[in-house]
Formats: C-alpha cells, sequence, structure tokens
C-alpha cells in the first residue's frame, strides 16, 4: 500500500434519510500511544499557532490549535495526552475519557477524533484502538511511521483493516508529511453527513488488556498484517550507545559537547546582541529629554531588561540540543544508562525523566513526577528536582564565566575551559541531588521501590518543526518573563536606588533606600565574598533567578562609576575571584525561585515542604559559598 | 517443559510468555505494552551496567531491571548462548 492511497471507508451510499441534517465540525480530538508521532502530526495539522494550559484542577497539559495547515481554520484540534488505553489508573487517561465523552470543563466535546497508531507494530498499537471506538465518535484511523513500516518489510491491508475495524483507515507518514490529505477528506465527510459511524464490528466485551490483546491480534491475524523487521538501525546504534563503555562515556561527550558548543556559539551571538541592544537603547535615549524619565527609561528598566535578554541566544542553543536528543529517541537510552546510578541512591530510574526536565524547568519537572506512584519517591524527586541546573540559572552562570575564567582551550582547542566550568557547576548540581536524595533514602524514605519499565522508541530524525515549535515556545517564555517580572523587579530596584528625593536631586546610589538596606545586609554576605550590590542581587533573585542579572544591570547603570562600562567589566572591577565563584555556587544550590515553591505547594498540598525546601537550599547554597570563597581567596 | 524467569534467559534468547507474578498495577502496565501469556518476547541486549534489561515484544523494546524480569515466566523457544 503507498501512503497515498485513499481513505478507505466501507459506505457506498450516502443513508436515504438524515436525521437531524448535516452536523457543523468544530472540534477534533487527536489521540494515540505514547510514541506513535502523535506530537509530529499535531504540530503537521496545526503549525506554530497553537495553545497550551492546564485542564481545570489536573496538572495534564492541554494542547490545541486550529488546523490551519490544511485549511480548516474553523476546526480547533484538541490534543490528547499519549496513553496506551483509557482504562488504566493514571491521571492522562482519565482527562482523555472526560475529553473524549464532552464531560471535561471548558472543553468543547470532540465530535469526531483522529487515533494515530504507529504502524511498525500495530498488535499492540490496536490496543487502544477497542476502548476508543467504543466510545462512539467517527473516527479516523491513522497509521503512522508507514515510510518505516515499508522500507523494512512490513506489510498493510489498510482495505481488510477498515472491514475489520468499521471505521476509515490510512496509512500516513507524519514525519514526511505524506498521506496526510486523507484527513481533510475525511472531515469533510464527517461534517456533510450525520451520525454514521456506528457499524456493527465486534469489540471486545470486557476492555481488559487480555481481551483487547486477543482482539488486536486476532485483527492483525484476519488482515494479514506483517510486521516489519527490527530497525536495524536501532539495532546499530544501539549496540554503541548501549555498550558497556563506549555507552556511558559517549554519554559523558555528548554533555560535554552540548556545553561546549552552547558556549562557542552562544558566546558571540550573546555578544553580538548586546551591542545591537545597546545601541537600541543609546538612540532612544537621544529621543528622551535629559530628565528622570531618561534615567528611569536608560538606567533602570533598559540595563536591568537588557541584561537579562541577551541571554536567550544560550538559552535556545541549550533547548535546540535538548529537543535533539529527546526527538531522536536517545533520552530514553540515557535514562536506561542511568537507571543503575539512579537506584544506587535509591530512586527510581523513572524519576530520571523529571529529573532531565529539570534543566530546563523545576516547574514541568515537579508536576511531571506525578508519574511516580510511590509517594515518598514522589516527594524525593520533588526534593531533589530543584537542584538540577535550571535555563534560569544560565545567565549568571554564563555572565560569571565569560567575566572571571579565561577563555583557555585544551586538547589542540577541543576543549575550553569555560564549557568545563559549566559543565562541573551542572554536576555540581546533579551532586547535590544525589546527595539529598540519599539523605532521604536513608533517613525518612524506607519506600518500596515502583518498577522500572521504559520503553525503548525507534531513533528517529528530529523534525525541523517541532524543533521550532519548541524553540519559539521557550524563546516567547523567556522574553515574556524580562518583560513582566524582571521589568517589575528592575523598576522597583531603580526606584528605590534613587530614593529619597533630597531638594530636587535623587540619591546616591550608596545613600539610597536600596544601599542602606544593602549596607545593613552586607555582614551576612561580606565572608561569602559578596559586596552590598550582590546583596541585593541575592534578594530580589528571590523571585526568579534571572533577575539578579537584571538587578545587577540596574545597579551597575545607576552608579557613576560603572555607568559606561559593560556589566562584565564592571563585575570583573569590582569583585574578586573567590567571590565570583562563590556566587554561582550559591547559585547553583539555593532556591531562588518563588514559582517553583508555589508549585511544589499546590502538588503537595501544604506549605510544609515548599518552606522546608527554601531553608534547606539556603542554608546549602551559603555554607558551599562561604567554604568556596573561603578556599579561592586562601589559594590564589 | 523449559519454563525460566525472564531475568534467568541469556541475551539472544526467545522465549512465549506463560505468566506474570507481579501486583495488579504493575502486570495491568505491563499488559498494555504486551507482557501477556502467549506473547512472544525476545532477550535483546543489557543496559551498560548489566541491569536492565532491553526487552522485544510485539515488536516494542522494552528495558526492565532484573528484579521485574525475576517475576515473569517464559518458556524458551530459542537457547542462546549455548555454546558460551
Amino acid at each position: 500500500m503507498s501512503c497515498h492511497a485513499p481513505v478507505v471507508d466501507l459506505i457506498e451510499e450516502p443513508p436515504a434519510i438524515i436525521p437531524a441534517g448535516p452536523k457543523r465540525l468544530r472540534t477534533v480530538a487527536l489521540i494515540g500511544p505514547p510514541n506513535c508521532g502523535k506530537s509530529t502530526l499535531f504540530n503537521r495539522l496545526t503549525g506554530m499557532r497553537q495553545k497550551v494550559a492546564n485542564y481545570p484542577g489536573v496538572t495534564v497539559e492541554h494542547h490545541s490549535g486550529k488546523m490551519k495547515s490544511i485549511g480548516r481554520n474553523d476546526l480547533t484540534l484538541i490534543d490528547l495526552p499519549g496513553i496506551y488505553s483509557l482504562s488504566t489508573y493514571s491521571e492522562d487517561a482519565r482527562v482523555a475519557v472526560d475529553v473524549l465523552t464532552g464531560k471535561m470543563p471548558g472543553v468543547p466535546a470532540p465530535d469526531c477524533v483522529l487515533l494515530v497508531l504507529d504502524a511498525t507494530h500495530m498488535n499492540r498499537q490496536l490496543m487502544l484502538a477497542a476502548p476508543v471506538f467504543s466510545i462512539g465518535l467517527p473516527t479516523l484511523v491513522l497509521l503512522n511511521m508507514s515510510d518505516q513500516m515499508e522500507a523494512r518489510g512490513g506489510k498493510l491491508d489498510t482495505l481488510a483493516l477498515a472491514k475489520e475495524l468499521g471505521h476509515p483507515v490510512a496509512l500516513i507518514s507524519a514525519a514526511l508529511g505524506k498521506g496526510l490529505d486523507v484527513i481533510p477528506d475525511f472531515l469533510q465527510r464527517a461534517g456533510s453527513r450525520p451520525d454514521d459511524g456506528r457499524r456493527p464490528v465486534q469489540l471486545p466485551v470486557l476492555q481488559s488488556a487480555a481481551s483487547c490483546h486477543s482482539w488486536a491480534t486476532q485483527v492483525t491475524s484476519r488482515t494479514k498484517y506483517k510486521s516489519p523487521a527490527a530497525s536495524l538501525w536501532t539495532r546499530r546504534l544501539d549496540s554503541v550507545l548501549l555498550h558497556r563503555i563506549f555507552g556511558p562515556l559517549i554519554f559523558l561527550a555528548v554533555v560535554l559537547a552540548v556545553f561546549q558548543v552552547v558556549f562557542l556559539s552562544g558566546q558571540p551571538l550573546s555578544d553580538w546582541l548586546t551591542a545591537v541592544l545597546t545601541k537600541a537603547g543609546a538612540h532612544v535615549a537621544l529621543l528622551l529629554p535629559d530628565n528622570w524619565l531618561r534615567a528611569l527609561l536608560r538606567d533602570g528598566l533598559w540595563n536591568g531588561v537588557q541584561a537579562v535578554l541577551v541571554f536567550l541566544p544560550q538559552i535556545l542553543l541549550l533547548f535546540l540540543f535538548i529537543g535533539i536528543l529527546e526527538d531522536s529517541g536517545y533520552l530514553a537510552r540515557a535514562a536506561l544508562i542511568a537507571d543503575r546510578v539512579m537506584r544506587a541512591i535509591g530512586l527510581n530510574g523513572k524519576a530520571f525523566i523529571p529529573l532531565l526536565s529539570a534543566y530546563a524547568c523545576a516547574v514541568p519537572a515537579i508536576m511531571a513526577t506525578r508519574t511516580i506512584e510511590n509517594k515518598r519517591e514522589r516527594i524525593a524527586t520533588i526534593m531533589v528536582a530543584p537542584f538540577m541546573t535550571c535555563s534560569a540559572r544560565l545567565p549568571i552562570y554564563t555572565l560569571i564565566i565569560a567575566a572571571f575564567i579565561p577563555n583557555t582551550r585544551y586538547l589542540g582547542g577541543v576543549l575550553g575551559l569555560r564549557a568545563m566550568v559549566m559543565l562541573s557547576l551542572y554536576a555540581l548540581g546533579f551532586l547535590a541531588a544525589l546527595i539529598t536524595a540519599k539523605m532521604l533514602n536513608s533517613r525518612v524514605m524506607k519506600a518500596v521501590p515502583t518498577p522500572f519499565i521504559l520503553e525503548l522508541p525507534q531513533y528517529r530524525w528530529p523534525t525541523i518543526q517541532s524543533l521550532t515549535l519548541r524553540l519559539y515556545d521557550r524563546g516567547k517564555l523567556f522574553v515574556k518573563k524580562a518583560g513582566t517580572i524582571i521589568l517589575g523587579v528592575t523598576f522597583l530596584v531603580w526606584v528605590f536606588s534613587v530614593l529619597p528625593v533630597h531638594g530636587g536631586q535623587f540619591s546616591a546610589l550608596s545613600t539610597s533606600l536600596i544601599g542602606h538596606l544593602g549596607h545593613w545586609i552586607e555582614p551576612v554576605i561580606r565572608p561569602l565574598g559578596f559586596n552590598w550590590k550582590i546583596g541585593i542581587g541575592l534578594l530580589s533573585s528571590i523571585v526568579a533567578r534571572e533577575v539578579i542579572v537584571g538587578t545587577l544591570g540596574t545597579l551597575y547603570g545607576v552608579d557613576p562609576a560603572t555607568h559606561a562600562v559593560t556589566l562584565q567589566a564592571a563585575l570583573r572591577h569590582d569583585m574578586t575571584l573567590g567571590g565570583a565563584i562563590a556566587l554561582v555556587v550559591f547559585f547553583a544550590f539555593a532556591m531562588q525561585c518563588t514559582s517553583t515553591l508555589a508549585v511544589v505547594r499546590r502538588e503537595t498540598n501544604s506549605w510544609k515542604l515548599p518552606a522546608l525546601q527554601f531553608a534547606y537550599m539556603t542554608v546549602v547554597a551559603y555554607v558551599a559559598a562561604l567554604v568556596t570563597n573561603q578556599v579561592i581567596t586562601r589559594l590564589f | 517443559m523449559n519454563v525460566t524467569a525472564l531475568s534467568d534467559a541469556k541475551v539472544g534468547s526467545a522465549g512465549v510468555v506463560e505468566r506474570l507474578d507481579l501486583p495488579d498495577e504493575v502486570s495491568h502496565y505491563l499488559a498494555h505494552l504486551g507482557f501477556l501469556p502467549g506473547a512472544s518476547v525476545e532477550i535483546l541486549r543489557r543496559a551498560p551496567a548489566g541491569d536492565p534489561r532491553v526487552y522485544r515484544i510485539d515488536g516494542v523494546e522494552v528495558g526492565l531491571r532484573n528484579e521485574t524480569a525475576r517475576h515473569i515466566f517464559l518458556k524458551l523457544t530459542v537457547i542462546a548462548g549455548a555454546a558460551a
């Protein structure tokens, strides 16, 4: 069967009586098991304009978008979570059932369903088809990855399968964009014809896994499905990437290479962005009269927001790599390699995925711990997740490293000192997570371990579209944060740095309100090698970690002594090496993030855990920074 | 009959699942991945540390720790490593 086969449908003529007249389609649901390529298809059908929200009362994410790419702007496509069955105990499955049956508040009941299945192993994939059909909505069965199935010698008779299932069936390839023209055809017909989707087909009566499986096996054998041979490439790659010696080594090399590239190509991009933004700021400043408004806009807001915005290229690069690793299927292998280590410290190998996503941000990671059934293991994972180096730490790390660490290269330029320092900071966070988990495990957690069950998808090429979409989402989030939280805090910092007004004159920085506050807290942070400006930065960054860069940008921008130089130069002039390294060590450990605290409170339904987490992480950060500064100051 | 625990079968062997002696929740989850009596399973490879191992069932590759695989029993059809 080619990918361009038309929709196979069994209805030759429309029914004679139309009960309620043609129903207008509004909402289409997209459902499928995990790893079936559903997200790729969703992106193909909706393009860049999709909405992400949480379903009310649950932490399952809700993606929806207009089906613009196939010219149906009038239709909303809802992407349901990837699930194996509708009867599992998981929250994802409950959400899927509620949406399909129109019981999810705020989500319109879908008028028809697109069921995506991976054509390379139909036996198992069809197990989801039975419960979805039994809901009774018009359903189009899309057999994805048809290109792979055919290339590896698989055979599938869509006509026979459609007859057997009683629903139209089509072979597609979402990654290549092949065969997708069946979707508008199906929607056209589903919209122009009343609900006649129910044809007599034998569905398993009991929807248990065993009965669905035997039904699926019967269907595939009756339709003479020939399952494709195992992907040769996946086998070959796995024999190297999961090799007992090369596997872990390659894993380390991959991680190191990512940091190297983030630094090597991210830094020039950041520098370029700094130059552009500085120039733009200067141009705009010329247009403004020389008064307090100009001071506020340029010295206060612009300096602060610009200091944070310039890290956008590095953050996007990092996410590009994470996206490639995840979409290609390598992350699942990494989880397999890491399971042994995770088990040694008493964490489930499954905790690896939430922990890994904590490299982006701890908030979704903590929400993702819902997949861990054991409550104690879940709490342990929540406790350690904020130690993983999230992207909000990247701005201060990059700033300090670029200012204080020389750009020395080793091994003929392959290995850079800066990338290595950056990697050490990531390792430091990971180590703190390990030790914390170990402590929790021996003290409070006498947990019954939950099993580690991990599906390893075939390796596949990441699609440009899904990578673009990830970067777009991430970039939008970052810029939005810079325009709201960081702008707000920067504004407050500037106001307090020029008040009180004496006889129409702003205060000098050190006699301003913020100067007084800074000098007041200075004794506490002096042993760490921090001056009072850093202290204000630390206080303001309790809101969010990136804020410190904005605050420092504003404080050094207001100060006439450092007004004209870059933030990097100002810091070099104002801090010792010991204090600088102590600062990044402090950030590796400290819980400077109100969003994380709020989500932990929501997930555990009490302030106890977030309060404990905040106190614990702050103490660890203080002690570690103190030791770092004292040691470095004595050594150098 | 050649019934053995999945964890004891050598890499390269294959067999047919006989039964699972696991708590309901776990076997339910495994069932949806294809671990059901009658399904054919192949022992593909070990993770670098030796455990977990990777199994191929119903055309899908699944990683399981030995502590779980110990409770899944199969009838061996291909026995690998007779010479090794």
